[in-house]
């Protein structure tokens, strides 16, 4: 389908950011409805979008380009495969859920409101721009673009240790960012000598050809930057304070959605870009991604405190995608890429739950809890539901995408595959242990006292919020070929690109398949 | 071998597992507003489908026996390169009995939870989660490929999860659930991985591609693939060694220690392996192991039901070991493997009315569990008792009750195989029937005859037993009934290994190896080991026993700690991870959190500069960024004019 679409849709949450900047001081209200309503327009667009994309049609679709700075040779492109439509779709139903979910917490304090809701617009906009550019400068400059309202939303809404968390997000990314842009602008060097004129565009670079060491140069550059982003062992440490001091609604989005460029960024640059330095530096990338896995999960059993919990295990679900990633199957690619979506929606519901808690208590503390269950009952279910995602049951999202992750890494390296395995296990220990924790037992007679603030069981707005997610949980997680129909021949291209097929089974005469 | 499409009522087998499911979500969501009538919808819903099991089972025989194999395509679950996965349903002389023990027990297990939950304020809640238990576990045996089963397999993992932490807020009942769950999950390790396994050898994992492709593995994988699957069976069975979780598993109301810890979910790993036969038949290791687990189980289970004072920890621990002898029958392979659900089936109804007896019990005596605290119950509890008696003479295999029949072929099989490991597997299954019927003797005195050692007003009130309502006896009566005749039914005219040989039985027929022992000697034996276990126990008991533990060798102070299996996994397993977690918290927060922070100050010209930083004011950072940007421009410039 032809149209200017994806520049639209970019550009309409900004437009409504803008719109927003001018409301009148004090207009709260108004500001947090025309936020939701602008975001739920966002959201249908989207939605035609993916209605009109084509799973059995061209890799890009929906491309369309705007002249911007021919001197360097870098265009305002725009196109969507597979991978970045579900990212969209993620993005698209999880904006308006986490504004809802913020109603009540963005007007804490001396903060605007509306200013909040104008940085999470702004938010969008750059989130959705990292997915539909495919010019590789553009890309960047929504990459570093992302952080600015990050910033502002964790430095000026999160906890008390906001500014340190705020500043630690914000140089990590930038630190990351300028390894990518040495790349960026290496690519393009290359690219003037090879192809006799300086490019950008993505399906210009990714047949190109580089000598070796180039190639794992310039690799190295972007996947410093994107493993800071998504973030991968030993560029972590980041994530757990961000996530903690950030309030609920933009916790969500950067674990969700903005970690997810890290591992979109190894999909869409490192591996089609520089195949030669992708199959090279694969251990690598496996190694650790399996460390991640187990080193994070168990950090997760250790903390004390939810939000860093759930950032934890965040990041030992982002292991699970990078060895995804880079076992170089369809089966690894694919679940990896619908663990992108899946992690979003399930680590997601499980910090708006978290988030649904500290409303109540006042605290993000484990030891502040204990035996809420018995108190709050529907929330305490949306917490175990969301928890059992997190350890990737069968029936929900994760599950699925958990399992295609560990089968086709299995496929390729054993080894790899039963080390990553034993995660699951662990998994389960941290999720069993904060229900336990806080739900099950007698209840924390703390919460009982005198003067403590009443236990409201789920409200409608929360209702709202949440029910949605759950259902998708539950939904993808019995039937997930819709998302698969899509993301299945993007990551074959993939695959095409870095000049890896599936392992033949190895016992079969013939391969009689 | 090809499965053939559904016809007739076979086409409604989603059903089975809809209707249930139906029932769990309709009680879930509804919440509070369903209490009144909860219990009913879901005693029906799982009644409905029992009604169902019966008639697809007619209609399964009716069919010709080469077409007993139905596989019913319901929709793509995954399709992913070369994985295929399908939503999809066999059904066959194997599931079809396991369809019918799952509805029927658990029908009955339904119908005594109404009375037996009905003071409980969640009684609604405890009915979605027996539906959904239900729901899953028709999907783990129903399931036509790996993946369906293992998706049933975590999903009766949930729900014995949810019921063992039924009372969450004891916490000794959500420690409980906990550990139940960790410990299935090390097994279910073993479970993925054989499935991984086999889909990176033969790029299957239905039923139907692994088995008719099987025997192009190579002796090393099938090897590993078997035992990868036994990991996984002894973590839901409770074998050796992850059978620590399953006494634990007691904290959860009778009901569910009936239906899920004794009749069905935990006979769910001989279902795996029996499903497995054709894995199993070319693989004589992984054979072996089976046998080592289930031979070595059952006298664990034995010799820690000695000493357990705990009505339903003995019960408990009985359970582990019966499985034991079911594992080792399918263990032993070809004909033995009918032997093992055979004993299987038996098991189901006599397990089942024990623990139902033991709810029984413990309704009338204040939820008193220490058989040291009862004694006399005969005159106050008749039913209980003449039930709770059937299911006690049926678990030691005094003939002709179901236990006879379906424990003896075992024993006898074990001393068939060939060589010295007949004796050891023979001996082993002799030694353990004297020793069950010496801990159920002792339990069935100590709880019904002799005289009342009930706990006085001054140790916490004096019960008053009586006999529970219909609604829990007539289930107990009809398992009782089970228990009597289960055994011979099941086994007259070998009907039902006949039944199940098209499923377990393949190719040619092993001949026939010597016997070690003439069958009727083995029979003998068993008898007088019986008989000798029960006659000791009761002159021990008859006369009561001391209110309280008394001092007692090491063997039994052993037994008493569960043979330090809770020890050995504390000191090996939670400490080091303890520890190991806590250092690492340490670690990330100081030395790679440091470290990366140090590496960054670097980069970035100091740590003076990165303090000055972090404590600056947001323009700055805006400003970095918007210097970032002109290098980024001035820098293209350059390339491009240079």
């Amino acid at each position: 389908m032809n149209g200017p679409w994806l520049p639209v849709l970019t550009a309409l949450p900004l437009v409504g950011a803008i719109v927003l900047a001018f409301l009148p001081k004090g207009a709260d209200r108004l500001a947090k409805l025309l936020a939701l309503g602008w975001s739920l327009v966002v959201l249908v667009l989207t939605i035609v979008v993916c209605a009109n994309f084509d799973p059995d049609g061209d890799r890009f679709q929906f491309v369309t380009s705007y002249t911007w700075i021919p001197q360097f040779g870098t265009r305002l492109a725009f196109g969507v495969d597979g991978i970045a439509l579900v990212m969209l779709a993620l993005i698209a139903v999880l904006t308006p859920i986490v504004l809802l979910a913020s109603w009540h917490e963005s007007g804490q304090g001396r903060r605007s409101v509306k200013t909040y809701y104008a940085l999470m617009l702004a938010l969008q906009t750059c989130m959705i721009g990292v997915f539909v550019a495919t010019d590789v400068f553009f890309f960047y400059v929504f990459f570093e673009a992302m952080l600015v309202p990050m910033y502002f939303l964790i430095g000026s809404y999160g906890g008390p240790k906001r500014q340190y968390a705020a500043v630690k997000f914000f140089l990590y990314s930038l630190v990351g960012g300028l390894f990518m842009l040495a790349s960026v602008i290496a690519l393009y060097v290359v690219s003037v000598r090879e192809l006799g004129e300086g490019t950008f565009a993505f399906d210009k670079l990714a047949g190109m050809d580089m000598s070796t060491t180039a190639g794992r140069w310039i690799w190295l550059g972007f996947f410093v930057a994107f493993a800071v982003k998504a973030p991968l062992f030993p560029f972590h440490t980041w994530l757990p304070d961000a996530g903690g001091q950030a309030p609920i609604g933009a916790a969500v989005l950067l674990v969700g959605v903005l970690d997810k460029v890290g591992t979109f960024g190894f999909l869409r640059y490192n591996l089609p870009l520089f195949p030669e330095a992708s199959r090279f530096f694969a251990p690598l990338v496996i190694v650790l991604g399996i460390i991640g896995i187990l080193y994070a999960a168990l950090l997760a059993i250790g903390q004390n405190d939810m939000k860093r919990l759930v950032s934890y295990t965040s990041v030992a679900h982002f292991g699970f995608i990078a060895i995804g990633v880079f076992a170089f199957t369809t089966q690894g690619g694919s679940g990896a890429v619908l663990y992108m979506v899946n992690h979003g929606i399930a680590t997601g519901a499980l910090f708006l739950v978290v988030g649904f808690l500290i409303a109540r208590r006042g605290s993000a503390l484990i030891a502040d809890y204990g035996g809420v269950g018995r108190l709050v009952p529907w929330i305490y279910g949306a917490f175990f539901v969301t928890g059992m995602a997190s350890l990737a049951l069968p029936m929900t999202n994760s599950f699925v995408s958990e399992f295609l992750v560990l089968l086709g890494v299995f496929s390729r390296n054993p080894v790899a595959g039963v080390v990553a395995t034993l995660g699951i296990v662990v998994a389960a220990l941290y999720v069993l242990w904060m229900i336990q924790r806080t739900m099950h037992g007698p209840t924390n007679p703390k919460l009982l006292e005198e003067g403590s603030p009443k236990w409201r069981d789920l409200s409608r707005r929360e209702a709202w919020v949440i029910a949605p997610l759950l259902v998708l949980i539950i939904g993808l997680g019995v039937y997930p070929k819709p998302l698969l129909d899509v993301i299945n021949p993007a990551v074959k291209a993939t695959l095409t690109d870095v000049g890896q097929q599936d392992p033949q089974p190895s016992e079969v005469a013939g391969g009689n398949r | 071998m090809e499965y053939a499409e559904p016809t007739g009522s076979l086409s409604l087998l989603w059903l089975l597992i809809a209707l249930p499911l139906a029932g769990a979500l309709v009680l879930f969501l509804l919440g509070r507003r369903a209490n009144a009538w909860g219990h009913l919808l879901g005693c029906a819903t799982v009644g409905v489908a029992f009604v169902l099991g019966v008639i697809q089972f007619f209609e399964l025989r009716g069919l010709g026996e080469e077409g007993r194999q139905i596989s019913q395509h319901l929709f793509t679950f995954i399709d992913v390169g070369g994985l295929k996965v399908d939503a999809g349903l066999l059904y066959d002389p194997l599931s079809a009995l396991f369809v019918l023990l799952i509805t029927g027990v658990g029908f009955l297990i339904h119908v005594y939870s109404i009375g037996y939950m009905s003071h409980d304020e969640g009684r609604r809640r405890f009915f979605a989660m027996l539906n959904l238990f239900v729901a899953a576990m028709l999907l783990l045996v129903l399931g036509n490929s790996f993946v369906a089963l293992y998706v049933g397999w975590e999903g009766v993992g949930l729900a014995s999860y949810l019921l063992i932490a039924f009372w969450y807020t004891r916490p000794e009942a959500a420690t409980a659930a906990k550990k139940a769950f960790i410990m299935n999950r090390v097994g279910d390790v073993g479970l993925a991985l054989g499935i991984f396994l086999l889909f990176a050898t033969l790029g299957d994992t239905s039923f139907e591609g692994v088995f008719s492709n099987v025997d192009q593995l190579s002796s090393t994988t099938v090897t590993i693939v078997a035992l990868l699957l036994l990991l996984g069976a002894c973590g839901k069975s409770g074998q050796f060694p992850l059978q620590a979780w399953l006494p634990d598993a007691m904290a959860g109301p009778t009901p569910v220690s009936a239906l899920i810890h004794a009749a069905t979910m935990v006979t769910a790993g001989v279902y795996l392996i029996a499903r497995s036969a054709p894995i199993y038949d070319l693989t004589e290791t992984g054979r072996t192991v089976v046998c080592v687990i289930g031979a070595l189980t059952l006298l664990i289970g034995c010799v820690i039901g000695c000493a357990k004072d705990d009505i339903k920890k003995v019960l408990a621990y009985s359970t582990v070991s019966q499985i034991g002898y079911m594992f080792l029958a399918v263990g032993l392979g070809g004909e033995a493997y009918a032997l093992g659900i055979i004993h299987l089936l038996a098991h189901g109804f006599f397990k089942a009315g024990l623990f139902l007896g033991a709810g029984s019990v413990m309704h009338g005596m204040n939820d008193q569990v220490d058989i040291r605290r009862f004694g006399g119950l005969a005159k106050y509890m008749p039913i209980t008792t003449v039930t709770f008696g059937l299911g006690w003479l049926a678990i030691i295999g005094i003939p002709p009750l179901s236990g006879f029949f379906s424990k003896d072929p075992i024993i006898e099989h074990a001393f068939d195989r060939p060589g010295w490991s007949g004796w050891l597997f023979g001996g082993a299954a002799l030694l353990g029937a004297g020793l069950t019927a010496f801990y159920m003797t002792r339990l069935f005195v100590l709880t019904f005859l002799g005289k009342p050692r009930w706990t006085t007003e001054e140790e916490g009130g004096k019960p008053h037993p009586h006999e529970s309502p219909l609604s829990m006896t007539v289930p107990m009566m009809v398992l009782a009934v089970g228990s009597v005749a289960g055994g011979f039914l099941l086994t007259q005219g070998d009907r039902t290994s006949h039944w199940l040989e098209p499923v377990l039985v393949r190719g040619a027929e092993a001949p026939e190896a010597a016997h070690k022992l003439e069958p009727i000697v083995i029979t003998a034996l068993v008898i007088v080991f019986s008989l000798v276990g029960a006659g000791l126990a009761y002159l021990l008991f008859r006369g009561g026993t001391a209110k309280a533990e008394q001092p007692a060798n090491q063997l039994v102070v052993a037994a008493r700690r569960n043979l330090y299996a809770d020890a050995f996994n504390e000191a090996v397993f939670m400490r080091p991870g303890q520890w190991l977690t806590r250092a690492l918290v340490y670690v990330d927060s100081r030395g790679v959190d440091g470290l990366v922070n140090g590496l960054s100050a670097a980069v970035g010209g100091g740590s003076g500069r990165l303090r000055r930083l972090q404590t600056g004011f947001v323009r700055s950072y805006a400003l970095t960024m918007l210097g970032g940007a002109v290098v980024v421009l001035a820098s293209l410039l350059v390339v491009r004019l240079g």
